[in-house]
């Protein structure tokens, strides 16, 4: 409808002062308040991040700095437990020293133990957000947890985006036998059950961060290459690919230097929306025992321990998790939508 | 006569959200005021950005959301700006009904055509399913589809563009409208279907005793249909009158203008008129230059042939002969027009000079010689050599830049992939030489393709091309897309490159009386096939086939008193 065509061209008019398609996706993302609140979360946990992997904080995350199982400070020191049955007697001690036969030693060993300095560890009785069964503070967990979880979840991302889109625009540009290759490969690979497929390729690779990203990345493509795909194929014959043809440009520029600009914003969005799914991955990998080595901790060890503190009534580490997950991933998600708005309408209206 | 519509001072804003606090309003429609008297054909004219599509949408509130209407539009006495929507839902296809530019893109591809036409009948004339059928059927049958009852079960892209645009039609009849809104119907279809289609709509407005608002950016074809014409430009009303006022004394300069604007067949100008200098009062140029009948040979095509394979059955392919045989020469400096209706060939023959179909789709056939040397045999290095001589330009403005380059990488591209020039900064002083040969300056090197107007970007189109300094030009209905007026502009450039650099043209189009203006000779194909080829004075003068006079008989001529298509039957 040309009326409809033409308020659009209103709005593209007003918009085109200056830069390309993507300066005005940021003009429209700084619009939108949702979305740039929960840049501004997200960013917030990137920087934690970064501060985690150069062992600015949370680089101690495995002493033991409190009483095992510490309470949150909130919540005030745990009240000391009856240890026994038998009320303890009040009054002197019995004195044994003459049936003791190593009596005459104690003051000897008195003597030489003040030789050595010794000192009184005391563990705090509370941490800001607890502390686990070995009294390691949860507060540190979950940020060194965090640095693991969202690079992961980053890293996979990024590469499995990276197979989607190479593959997806091989089969999308060159059709034909390389397009049918790649349809078997990618029906192969959809074929299994997801999270079978993950087991499988979890079974014989060794454990660690880089396993994990190789596993979720091998697995996580398929989706991202299917729309790439049809990407690829909807711009191929487009004219102004043909007539880039038509000037002498080669195979692998068209495929990248003109078509992959036009589509990168289905990767863009693709890319974020599995970030977040990535990290759910590997928290539930990381529960079952599959992900992370057990020298790190990540979200998903750290719901595993929980589960277990649970029964016996502690908390608190399930809920640090909890909170630091459901925020960040609830920010990821507005922010990709955000993020998509800010990206389509634009080329809506250019197509 | 009473007026069924009459619109009244009527001014269309859209909000274009806030900038500092402040809301932003952009004025499409300035205060427009027209009537629709009873049965009547009242056409809007105007180029694109005139307001003439938002004008006729306001009348259903068919607008985007961020519009805001003021003025009154009164339909039969009631003021529809002032109607709630339930009313103005109950109005919508019963009363006055729309047909807009694009048939493949107005049928839901999900529903047949029985189900399409039904779904008004049913609401709004309370018919069961069975009624409507048979209603639908004779609604078909009305708008010319051959075996309506067939048709009924068919699926939009089973149809061809221009019966697509009839079932628009029947189902905008449906419920016996008392006004139909058609907006630009025409616009998308070749020259024979937009004659078959106005007749039809011209024949459906005395049978059904309504009338009709026509919405169109050529005089031409609007001449032939209607009984009052409002001109439109920028958002304003710039005449009004009965259509033989228009053609015959035209008072306002722009109707003026729009009137020479239009390639004729009658009449043989070097150039065409232009908008901006008919109204400063600039003649056109008008000394033809003389082409060399002896010009030497640059391209010679010898029975040329293309076919497609289509999957027929589970495991076999059978030949579609898309292109059965063509032969021309070519010579420097001149100017080959191909004419045919969609699906004759023309295109396919076009791509094919420049090897632009996939290898897998089919054979291919002929000689193509290009000063003696077989372009459909050349190996890929030469090819590649060869591409810098022979170049095509695109029917869609806005699909033929990549929307992500700017202009100024756009043109840079093809210099930097033939080692044209010899640093960025002599290939940017050339691309922006270029860009002033087709009238653009160089501030358009740093924007992007949707800065710039269909006209506009044709014209970067074009100075891409001329970038590898070609000798062949391939134009792929390179002009159909545009307005009228913007057409003018862009043949007069094309010829105006012709002359400066001695170029050859190729010139697809499915309106001879473009090709008449530019080309120096003409083939006529079908299905195909050539089926006529001709000096262009002699094929208009005297043409021998049947659907040439066909394709002649197509072009719209405006007013001209008595030959107006099936006017007071």
């Amino acid at each position: 409808m040309s009326a409809v065509s033409n308020s659009s061209g209103l709005v593209r008019a007003a918009e085109s002062s200056s830069g390309g398609v993507w300066a005005a996706a940021w003009r429209r993302l700084k619009t939108d308040r949702v979305g740039v609140a929960s840049m501004g979360i997200v960013g917030v946990f990137l920087v934690i991040v970064l501060l985690a992997a150069t062992n600015l904080v949370a680089s101690s995350w495995q002493q033991e700095v409190g009483v095992p199982n510490a309470p949150p400070t909130l919540l005030g020191p745990q009240p000391q437990e009856d240890t026994g049955t038998i009320a303890a007697h009040k009054g002197p001690n019995v004195d044994l020293s003459d049936i003791d036969p190593l009596a005459p030693r104690y003051a000897e060993w008195a003597e030489r133990a003040k030789a050595f300095k010794t000192e009184e560890v005391t563990k705090a009785e509370t941490l800001p957000l607890g502390g686990d069964r070995l009294g390691r503070d949860v507060l540190a967990k979950v940020i060194k947890g965090a640095e693991v979880s969202i690079v992961v979840g980053l890293a996979a991302a990024v590469v499995a985006t990276l197979i989607g889109t190479l593959l997806g625009a091989l089969s999308g540009f060159f059709g034909g036998k390389v397009g049918d290759l790649l349809e078997w490969v990618y029906n192969v690979f959809t074929a299994i059950p997801s999270i079978l497929l993950i087991f499988a390729f979890a079974a014989i690779f060794p454990r660690g961060i880089g396993a994990v990203v190789a596993i979720l990345a091998l697995t996580g493509w398929t989706g991202i290459y299917r729309l790439i795909r049809a990407e690829f194929m909807k711009h191929r014959v487009r004219e102004y690919v043909r007539s880039a043809e038509a000037i002498g440009a080669s195979q692998a520029s068209r495929m990248f230097k003109h078509i992959l600009p036009n589509v990168s914003h289905v990767a863009l969005v693709q890319l974020s929306l599995h970030v977040v799914s990535f990290i759910k991955s590997e928290v539930i990998l990381s529960y079952l025992g599959l992900g992370v080595g057990v020298d790190q901790v990540s979200w998903g060890t750290m719901l595993a321990e929980a589960q277990n503190e649970l029964i016996l009534g502690y908390w608190w580490q399930l809920a640090a998790v909890t909170a630091c997950m459901a925020v960040f991933v609830t920010a990821f998600a507005l922010f990709t939508d955000a993020l998509r708005d800010a990206l389509d309408p634009k080329l809506r209206g250019l197509e | 006569m009473s007026n069924l519509l009459s619109i009244q001072d009527l001014k269309v804003a859209f909000r274009m959200g806030k900038v500092d606090g402040a809301m932003q309003r952009q004025l499409a429609v300035k205060g427009v005021s027209f009537d629709v008297p009873e049965n009547s054909t009242v056409a809007l004219v105007g180029e694109s950005g005139s307001g003439k599509s938002v004008t006729a949408m306001s009348v259903l509130n068919l607008l985007p959301t961020n519009a805001e209407r003021t003025g009154r539009i009164l339909f039969q006495g009631r003021d529809l700006l002032q109607t709630g929507l339930r009313e103005l839902q109950a109005i919508r296809g019963k009363d006055i009904a729309c047909v807009f530019q694009d048939p493949m893109s107005s049928l839901n591809p999900v529903f047949n055509v029985a189900t399409q036409i039904c779904e008004p009948l049913m609401k709004h004339m309370g018919m069961s399913r069975r009624q409507a059928l048979v209603r639908a059927e004779d609604l078909l049958h009305e708008v010319g589809i051959p075996e309506p009852k067939r048709r009924l079960a068919a699926y939009p892209h089973e149809l061809s563009g221009g019966q697509q645009q009839r079932v628009m039609i029947a189902v905008a009849l449906a419920c016996s409208p008392k006004l139909l809104i058609a907006d630009e119907p025409t616009t998308a279809l070749d020259v024979t279907i937009q004659r078959q289609v106005m007749e039809l709509m011209a024949r459906l407005k005395e049978s059904h005793k309504m009338s009709l608002l026509f919405i169109s950016h050529d005089l031409g074809v609007v001449g032939e249909i209607s009984d009052h014409v409002v001109v439109m430009r920028h958002g304003q009303v710039r005449e009004t009158a009965p259509v033989e006022a228009i053609f015959n004394n035209p008072q306002d300069a722009y109707t003026k203008a729009l009137l020479a604007c239009r390639p004729s067949l009658t009449e043989n100008p070097a150039r065409l008129m232009v908008i901006d200098d008919h109204i400063a009062g600039r003649a056109a140029a008008n000394q033809a230059v003389v082409k060399d009948d002896s010009a030497p040979v640059v391209l010679e095509v010898t029975g040329l042939r293309k076919s497609f394979w289509l999957k027929d059955g589970l495991f076999g392919k059978r030949e579609f002969k898309a292109v059965k045989g063509v032969n021309f020469k070519l010579r420097k400096g001149h100017t080959l027009g191909v004419v045919g209706e969609s699906g004759s060939g023309k295109t396919t023959m076009g791509l094919a000079l420049l090897r632009l179909h996939e290898q897998t789709s089919g054979t291919m056939g002929g000689q193509v010689l290009f000063e003696g040397r077989d372009l459909l045999k050349m190996s890929g290095p030469d090819w590649q050599q060869m591409r810098r001589r022979i170049q095509v330009v695109f029917q869609n403005p806005y699909a033929s830049l990549n929307p992500r380059f700017t202009i100024g990488q756009t043109l840079r591209e093809p210099m930097e992939i033939h080692s044209i020039g010899r640093d960025t900064a002599e290939r940017e002083a050339r691309a922006v030489a270029l860009l002033e040969k087709v009238g653009l300056d160089a501030s358009a090197m740093a924007k992007y393709p949707h800065e710039f107007s269909g006209g506009q970007r044709q014209r970067i189109a074009i100075a891409r091309c001329l970038t590898l300094q070609p000798e062949v030009l391939v134009l792929d209905e390179a002009v159909s897309a545009l307005d009228v007026s913007v057409q003018a502009q862009v043949l007069n450039l094309l010829k105006d490159l012709q002359d400066e650099f001695g170029l050859s043209y190729i010139f697809i189009s499915h309106d001879l009386a473009v090709v008449k203006f530019i080309a120096d000779e003409v083939l006529v194909m079908q299905n195909g096939d050539v089926v006529e080829q001709a000096a262009t004075a002699e094929l208009i003068s005297a043409p021998r086939e049947d659907y040439t006079r066909r394709l002649l008989g197509a072009v719209p001529r405006g007013y001209t008193g008595a030959a107006v298509v099936a006017r007071g039957i």
